[in-house]
């Protein structure tokens, strides 16, 4: 099996401007778990995903995935390696139906992307797949609904699909819950829960029952730093932690 | 969730229903421009169709990828020089003429493109903007442009040595040919599976690069493709007008193709002719007042964006597909 740790960051630093956003953070994601990544606001969680997917470069550090050195590599060769993100503000096509987004991911493995001269009735053999992903998230009645038009928690459950259709072995989950009502948030805490059974998942997440209910590791990050490192009992027992969140929301869940 | 399955409002029309109905819309269409010519100016007519070719090809990028191009008379422009050099000065047969013309235009598209997809938004359309400033400076010192009097006289020709294109109809129905072919490419284009992550694109460029796709490179084929559809208007407005000058190369013409495409309707299929039609319309009726054309045209922009926001063909484009109809 080899490496136990399919993410793993070492001193990792960025700065803007002489404001240190993120700094030596070392995180190692242990594979087939799912670890949460919180902390007050202005922490650095979501800068830390924008450098371990490459849409920042960091200042100093390094990144493995897969043990694999990819602090230079490109944000879009990041998803050919399985480390596959979403976006904090629903990122989804608009003006695409919800079966489009879908099979817009699942195209590119069939290697005609580039094909401008043939119809894109040569992508319906994707269809099915792109259906069944759908159905997964519960959005199989919206398959011809324009993305722009639907509900912001089947937003997320689109672009989740989305994800999910590029099989990747790595999620990095910015705020998944962010704006859901509290049925979306059990649906979609499920669908985490379900996907991960074969995958890693990274998520950034202010819903701290939900991070309680589902992370294997947490890691608390303050002011750009580590805070703290361990399990939810753990972490909750931690008064520095307790202090960082001034006593909210922290230990009030067991 | 207890969802029970919605029922929609509209009945989406069937799949053999809908296609259907789109081949007679598109046969409709395709009588209408080949009766038009019996009604209407023939000169006019394809002065239309080469302004309505170039709105389509700069509507692939507005449209379809998003980016504001304000440079494309550049390709328009040029590419007319080059088939009008080559017809005239080598006695090339109009086909090979023109063909050539849109290659150029294509090559210099691949410059620019490669130049300015690095930028987004203004700085795009500002990158775009000073080369073509650059293109049209050029054409105003080169030679063989002859600067303020432009290439004149140039012979229509042959074509494949055969056709008289000096005879009008003969000349319309190629013209019409040349302009079908580009908006079925562009058509293709835009419902292919490029096509799907340029749209993909313009809609969220992020997450486009999140899902793995190097966007960098679909823009540039695009950009290449637009670049080259507008060299073929451009080539073939050349042989039209039996003129190419600097008018097809001077930033009014890029400004004028973004007006063309905002006006009949941007990322529609028909859209940029429907809005071309319109400008070289209102240039032709109202040619005799002056500098006001400038004015009645800007009056009817303004109109046109509060009246309707999506253009003349993207206002009808929802009530169309409703019924099966891709506009």
């Amino acid at each position: 099996m080899g490496d136990d740790f399919i993410v793993e960051t070492k001193n990792l630093t960025k700065e803007f401007k002489g404001f240190v956003a993120v700094s030596d953070v070392n995180l190692r994601v242990r594979r087939h778990t799912i670890h949460a990544l919180i902390g007050p606001n202005g922490a650095g969680k979501t800068t830390c995903f924008n450098l371990i997917t490459k849409f920042l470069q960091p200042s100093r550090g390094q990144i493995l995935l897969n043990g694999r050195d990819i602090t230079k590599t490109e944000p879009a060769a990041i998803a050919r390696l399985g480390m596959v993100r979403s976006f904090q503000i629903s990122a989804v096509f608009g003006h695409l139906t919800a079966l489009e987004n879908v099979r817009v991911a699942l195209q590119r493995k069939q290697g005609n992307s580039m094909h401008f001269w043939q119809s894109d009735r040569s992508l319906d053999s994707l269809n099915e797949r792109a259906e069944q992903l759908l159905a997964d998230v519960g959005m199989l009645e919206y398959r011809d609904t324009a993305a722009g038009e639907l509900s912001y928690g089947r937003k997320r459950a689109l672009e989740i699909a989305t994800t999910l259709a590029l099989e990747p072995e790595m999620l990095l989950l910015d705020e998944p819950m962010a704006g859901m009502g509290s049925e979306d948030v059990a649906r979609t805490a499920q669908l985490i829960r379900r996907v991960s059974a074969s995958r890693t998942v990274l998520m950034v997440e202010h819903n701290l029952s939900v991070v309680a209910d589902l992370s294997d590791t947490i890691t608390v990050l303050k002011l750009g730093k580590v805070l703290a490192e361990g399990p939810y009992g753990e972490i909750s027992q931690n008064p520095e932690v307790i202090e960082a969140y001034m006593g909210h929301g922290v230990g009030s869940h067991a | 969730m207890t969802h029970s399955p919605v029922s929609l409002a509209v009945q989406a029309p069937t799949v053999a229903a809908s296609s259907k109905r789109q081949s007679l819309f598109v046969a409709v269409l395709l009588i209408v421009a080949l009766a038009a010519p019996f009604a209407v100016y023939p000169v006019f007519l394809m002065k239309g169709l080469c302004f309505a070719l170039f709105a389509a090809a700069f509507n692939l990028l507005l449209g379809y990828v998003g980016l504001l191009s304000f440079g494309h008379a550049m390709f328009f422009g040029w590419s007319a020089y080059i088939t009008a050099h080559a017809a005239k000065e080598w006695g090339l047969t109009p086909e090979l003429a023109i063909l050539l013309g849109t290659l150029c235009a294509a090559g210099l598209g691949a410059v620019v493109g490669w130049l300015a997809i690095r930028r987004q938004g203004i700085y795009f359309a500002m990158i775009t903007l000073a080369l073509s400033q650059l293109m049209f400076f050029v054409a105003l010192q080169a030679p063989f442009t002859h600067g303020e009097d432009g290439i004149q006289g140039v012979p229509r020709g042959h074509l494949f040595g055969l056709i008289d294109l000096n005879d009008t109809m003969n000349m319309y129905y190629f013209v019409l040919a040349i302009f079908l072919i580009g908006v079925f490419f562009l058509y293709r284009v835009v419902h292919s599976p490029f096509g799907q992550v340029l749209k993909a694109i313009r809609d969220n460029e992020p997450r486009a690069i999140s899902l793995g796709y190097q966007v960098e490179r679909y823009k540039l084929v695009a950009f290449v493709i637009s670049a080259g559809l507008a060299g073929l208007a451009g080539s073939t407005k050349s042989l039209v007008f039996q003129l190419a000058s600097l008018a097809d190369v001077h930033w009014h013409a890029s400004g004028e193709v973004v007006l063309m495409t905002l006006l009949g309707g941007v990322g529609t299929v028909l859209g940029p002719t429907a809005g071309a039609f319109l400008v070289v319309t209102i240039q032709n009726y109202f040619a005799t007042a002056g500098s006001w054309v400038t004015i009645i045209q800007g009056i009817i922009f303004v109109i046109c964006v509060l009246a309707f926001r999506a253009g003349i063909v993207g206002v009808f484009a929802p009530w169309l597909k409703k019924r099966g109809i891709d506009a």
